[in-house]
């Protein structure tokens, strides 16, 4: 998908007009937005310890089979830990736990926090343990941290998550593991020869892994296609919506704003900086794409799907008073957040409608009260999928039991400095991206609150309300 | 005139029931929604020709997409009425002949058609969608395609014998049309019998089976305007294969190589008792032999010819049946069962558990050993799992039907069972032991079943403190592939008790029948005399080779000497026993202790390895147990030549079963003649050409049934007196079962 990606589009860079026409159409106004002065109150919770994002980075995301190619999961993770300990200036020594998200998993480095953490210098003391939810992975390792710190248990616990799909484990067929591994037990050469005798050609075709669920069987860009098609999403809106995404991650990236992003020198290579997948093209250049995955009539495609990626993403998250006592000034307040779990089949991607709601509820927060969008963008579709599920009455009276909508956020807030879609995602590091984001859009534009939401394989979905540390 | 115009178009809309349509910037789209289930009525069928009479006069269409408003089907099928209202086979050809014009017009239409298929595209509906120029199909479950024509003994007479083998090659339209069998999307789309796939959407802005047609609908009016603009192909480029094969199949002696094979597989599995097959090859071969012309008008007279068929009245019949027999005519119960609890995890209890799992029924498997209980697990998820290597469930639906069970060596968990069905040993003292531990533990309004073949329901219940929650049910081994359910109640059974029964199985799957209670109820009282006298047969010196094909060749699915080591010749001799008691001398023929002789000897039939036959794992071929015929020899009688022909033997064997479910009914134990047949047909594998016992009576003639079993009598006596409502029939010709 991505050198379907890297093909088709290459070869069109929007003109600055067209820029400037799209962006006046549809991009944010956080102009209006600074201005704004804000006042409201405090999520904060008598008995529950206020959390804080210190900060967070990321290593540039990559398209899978580019500059990083060569490398492991391991040292993609190393490279985000070690930027984190620059950024912050944190003693090693510091940190009292590690909590690391990943989806593929290399085998070799199973627990792929602790590896990580070894080599990036954290000192052997500090356990790190490794944690899986498909996209919502970081989002998991960054909760689990929430929650070590609420129970009183930590004060300082770095999260976050690594995705390498330059490579990925393939392995042999069941029946010839099965061969491989009774060789082993096989004590005569007669055995050991009517084992080998055993193989057919059959069995040395290997196994690959597709991102598909275990489930249905269904891969996840032919679900979002169907999704889509459900919620009469057209080929039209989701190319407009990924242009959108490119279009503003290209601005945020031009003017500085993604400055959670890290340099990071790749062995054998040069430095890299910046995200390699933000490629604005033009409607006319994405309408010449087949659909990707439903054929011939389907309407998702390489250009509004977002691409297999290499990254890896952490964040310092602390309790304040040990913030504070450290003197550190926070980012951001970790508020309330909630997971949702629905059909894996005909609701795979639907997590935010789900999860939206319910955590606004539970802050006592309505949609209108939200400053900063961060969705996880896995499909354009899938996220206008979402975004007219919001906005449905019907929807939400027959599938949500709520009387009403939930409504769907105004769009000048929504992702407006690009999402997954253009920057890329590294299945398990995108949730540190998304909070991170949330953290510093606040401090740029000046609002209060931020929600972060997410959709994952298994159908299902995470949430989590952010708060502005006062300025 | 503008005033003109919109009555016109108002009073055209209101004059159509079965059939509208809309304009889409070029596309016509059709739309058919019959005010019950789309068939190619009388009705459908005049509106459908207006209709496309309008498209093709109007300038501004340029294609057109044919679909159905109903969520669960296209075009189910022909109207069957309109086929059995007729009283000729000339009036038949025409109504065929009609329907191939119809399509003829469809095939030739200069502006392109798509068929969008959603739901049942059978039969009728089936050779509508192939004289369009493309068809596009939805994966949804409901959709199947197929030509179930033969299973009512006709043929597909609009077209199909002609344009499936053009359309799909020779072999595959052969099996298609010849087995009837349904073809799931992804089958027809690899097969060329469909263009394009749709998939089914799940929640979105509108329920998910109206979003599917409406998706259905926007892609197929996309194809039409592609098919329009030429931008898509009319004719698909050939594989390698099918090249290969088309040329193979351009050699007129292939083909007639072909057409002597079928013919010859045909008649080795109906034994030439169906006309339908041999008819529809008839008709294959006179269209590519001979032309069009020719081809269709074989189609035609035969389909009129077919009609007029006693056998496809009787499959008909059965059809018609089979829909009574998926009905609750005891109204919906007033509890739904929920958790089942089945007893004894043996070959019938584990089917029972099998076919409730997989219908999301919590089901209790309680065993006493935990060996029985392992083996009956294991049946279980070897019937299921042989379900996802045929693709017809994913491993994952197994692994969430298998979490509805759970199998255990105590009563936990019976306090909250809506029904317990005990399939435990044949032996009224332990159904005893068991009913009382099971009242002791479930909850007040549990229904108690019991699973058994012949011992009487009244018996059983005769220890209950709560008769009217007891009932019998009587499952078909194997209860998985079995379609009958024999409920049995008793004088005390409540209304409420029988509805859940009948709910139970209809959710299972099951073709039901319910009948009084009485020694053998109904199919094992039937059964018994036949078997009876096919013993007697082989003490009569027959081979059991020879009897099995004297059965198959009557149409009985398995020969007489299979089904007994089917059954078990100890359940066999055990029932004969019990039945004998009940019935006297009646329910004589073969002598008992042949059997009992061969139970001793360990020959109990499949299930040990050696009955009649000798079973080895893995082989097909089955020898005749010479050791069976060396007992055989001890207990051999002297036919008399005067009753022992080949068709003597048929018709002893037959009669016997025919007059005791007349006498069944005489005495109420059936409550109908259709159950009658269903029975017999779904349980015991009656002769399905002959569409039960009492549709052979009607079409064989009671007198003439009468005259035979006389002469039988006067050999045998007793056993073949015929019942007082079978000589009823037999004195007055005007008198039938079936109208």
């Amino acid at each position: 998908m991505a050198s379907m990606l890297l093909t088709s589009l290459r070869s069109s860079p929007l003109t600055s007009v067209q820029a400037a026409q799209f962006a006046a159409r549809s991009l944010g106004t956080s102009v209006h937005l600074q201005a704004q002065a804000k006042s409201k109150k405090t999520l904060a919770k008598p008995g529950v310890k206020n959390i804080v994002l210190v900060d967070g980075v990321r290593t540039p995301f990559l398209q899978s089979g580019t500059i990083y190619a060569d490398l492991m999961p391991h040292d993609l993770a190393r490279a985000a830990l070690q930027g984190l300990l620059n950024r912050t200036g944190l003693p090693k020594d510091a940190v009292d736990y590690i909590v690391y998200g990943t989806v593929i998993q290399e085998v070799k480095t199973s627990n792929v926090a602790r590896e990580a953490a070894l080599g990036a210098g954290f000192s052997d003391k500090t356990p790190a343990h490794t944690v899986t939810m498909a996209c919502i992975s970081s989002n998991q390792a960054m909760t689990t941290a929430v929650g070590l710190i609420a129970a009183g248990q930590c004060d300082a616990v770095v999260a976050g998550g690594v995705e390498f799909m330059s490579d990925v484990p393939i392995r042999h067929s069941r029946r010839m593991r099965k061969t491989m591994l009774s060789l082993n037990k096989a004590k005569t050469l007669g055995a050991r020869l009517s084992l080998l005798g055993s193989i057919r050609l059959a069995h040395l075709a290997p196994e690959l892994p597709a991102v598909a669920e275990f489930s249905t069987a269904e891969t996840m860009g032919h679900s979002a296609d169907r999704l889509a098609a459900a919620f009469g999403v057209s080929r039209l809106e989701q190319d407009e919506f990924a242009l959108r995404s490119h279009t503003l991650a290209k601005k945020a990236q031009d003017s500085g704003l993604l400055s959670d992003v890290i340099s990071f020198k790749v062995p054998g290579k040069d430095i890299v900086s910046k995200d390699n997948g933000i490629r604005p093209s033009t409607m006319e250049q994405m309408a010449k794409l087949k659909p990707a995955f439903i054929k011939p009539h389907g309407t998702v495609t390489a250009a509004n799907s977002s691409f297999l990626t290499d990254g890896a993403s952490a964040v310092l998250i602390m309790s304040e008073e040990k913030a504070l006592a450290m003197g550190y000034k926070p980012k951001a307040y970790l508020r309330d957040f909630v997971y949702v779990s629905q059909d894996p089949k005909d609701q795979l991607l639907l997590g935010p409608t789900y999860a939206t709601p319910k955590v606004l509820e539970k802050s006592g927060l309505t949609l209108n009260d939200i400053d900063v969008f961060e969705f996880h963008e896995a499909f354009a579709g899938q996220i206008m999928a979402n975004l007219k599920a919001m906005e449905s009455d019907w929807f939400a009276q027959t599938y949500m039991g709520r009387k009403t909508k939930v409504g769907a956020p105004p769009m000048e807030k929504f992702n407006s400095w690009g999402g997954s879609l253009s920057l890329g995602h590294p299945f398990a590091a995108t949730g540190c991206r998304l909070v991170t984001t949330v953290a510093h859009r606040l401090q740029k534009e000046g609002g209060q609150y931020g929600l972060v939401a997410a959709c994952a394989a298994g159908g299902q979905g995470h949430a989590m309300v952010i708060e502005a540390y006062p300025q | 005139i503008f005033v003109f115009f919109i009555i016109s178009v108002i009073s055209c809309i209101h004059s159509r029931t079965h059939v509208n349509y809309e304009i889409k910037g070029d596309v016509a789209v059709i739309r058919m929604n019959d005010p019950s289930v789309n068939t190619l009525s009388v009705q459908m069928q005049r509106e459908m020709t207006e209709v496309m009479d309008e498209v093709w006069g109007n300038s501004a269409v340029q294609s057109v997409v044919l679909i159905s408003s109903k969520p669960g089907s296209f075009i189910a099928g022909a109207d069957l009425n309109m086929i059995q209202a007729c009283t000729t086979a000339e009036e038949v050809t025409l109504l065929s002949q009609e329907g191939q014009k119809m399509f003829e017009k469809i095939e030739k239409s200069p502006k392109p058609i798509v068929a969008a298929i959603n739901g049942s595209c059978l039969g009728g509906g089936l050779e509508f969608a192939i004289a369009c120029q493309y068809r596009i199909a939805t994966k949804s479950k409901k959709t199947v395609l197929g030509c179930p024509e033969v299973m009512l003994g006709l043929l597909p007479g609009a077209g199909g014998t002609q344009r499936l083998p053009k359309m799909l090659g020779l072999p595959s339209a052969f099996d298609m049309v010849l087995t009837g069998r349904s073809i799931r999307p992804d089958k027809a789309k690899k097969m060329g019998l469909v263009h394009q796939l749709v998939d089914t959407l799940g929640p979105g802005l509108k329920s998910p089976e109206e979003r599917t047609i409406e998706y259905l609908e926007e892609v197929a009016v996309e194809a039409a305007r592609g098919l329009a603009k030429k931008q898509i192909p009319l004719t698909k480029e050939k594989g390698l294969m099918q090249k290969i094969q088309d040329h193979v199949m351009s050699y007129p002696f292939v083909r007639q190589q072909i057409y002597n094979t079928v013919q010859k597989k045909v008649m080795k599995q109906t034994k030439g008792l169906y006309p339908a097959p041999l008819k529809i090859i008839e008709c294959v071969k006179a269209g590519l032999e001979q032309g069009p012309t020719a081809g269709y008008l074989a189609e035609s007279q035969n389909f009129g010819k077919l009609a007029m068929t006693p056998e496809s009245k009787a499959l008909i019949g059965l059809y018609h049946g089979q829909v009574t027999c998926k009905k609750n005519r005891f109204g919906t119960p007033e509890k739904e069962v929920k958790a089942l609890a089945v007893l004894g995890a043996g070959l019938m209890g584990a089917g029972i558990a099998q076919v409730s799992v997989d219908k999301g029924i919590h089901t209790i498997l309680k065993d006493t050993t935990l060996e029985g209980l392992s083996r009956g697990e294991q049946q279980v998820y070897k019937g299921l799992n042989d379900k996802t290597k045929k693709k017809s469930i994913t491993t994952f639906e197994r692994d969430s039907f298998l979490s509805n069970l759970t199998g255990q060596l105590d009563y936990n968990g019976f306090n909250k069972a809506d029904m317990v069905i005990e399939a435990v040993f044949e032996d009224l003292s332990i159904k005893h032991k068991v009913l009382k531990e099971v009242e002791a533990v479930i909850p007040p309004h549990c229904i108690f079943a019991t699973n058994t073949s012949a011992l009487p329901i009244k018996d059983i219940a005769a220890v209950s403190k709560r008769p009217e929650k007891v009932i019998g049910m009587h499952y078909f081994s194997p209860v998985d592939k079995m379609q009958l359910l024999e409920i049995i109640t008793t004088d005390k059974t409540s209304k409420d008790t029988t509805a859940s029964a009948v709910a139970v199985g209809l959710k299972q799957g099951k073709v039901i029948i319910v009948v009084g209670d009485g020694p053998g109820f109904y199919t094992t009282r039937c059964l018994a005399p036949m078997l009876a006298e096919a013993v007697r047969v082989l003490q009569e010196g027959v081979d059991p080779k020879k009897l099995d094909s004297l059965t198959t060749g009557f149409g009985f699915p398995v020969g007489a000497a299979t089904l007994a080591d089917e059954v078990g010749i100890d359940v066999a001799a055990h029932v004969a026993e019990d039945l004998g008691k009940a019935f006297g001398s009646r329910f004589g023929g073969g002598n008992i202790e042949f059997l009992k002789s061969m139970v001793d000897k360990g020959f109990k039939g499949r299930k040990s390895g050696k009955g009649c036959y000798i079973y080895q794992p893995g082989l097909k071929r089955r020898d005749v147990n010479t050791e069976a015929l060396e007992i055989l020899e001890s207990y051999k009688l002297t036919p008399n030549a005067a009753i022992s022909s080949d068709s003597d033997i048929q018709y002893r064997l037959v009669s016997r079963f025919v007059n005791e479910a007349v006498l069944c009914l005489q005495e109420g134990i059936l409550a109908n003649p259709v159950e009658g047949d269903i029975g017999a047909v779904f349980g015991l594998g009656f002769p399905p050409c002959l569409g039960g016992p009492f549709r052979f009576v009607d079409s064989f003639g009671a007198d003439k049934l009468v005259e035979k079993m006389r002469k039988f009598e006067e050999v045998f006596g007793n056993q073949f007196t015929p019942c007082q409502l079978l000589l009823d029939h037999a004195k007055d010709p005007s008198k039938k079962f079936h109208k």
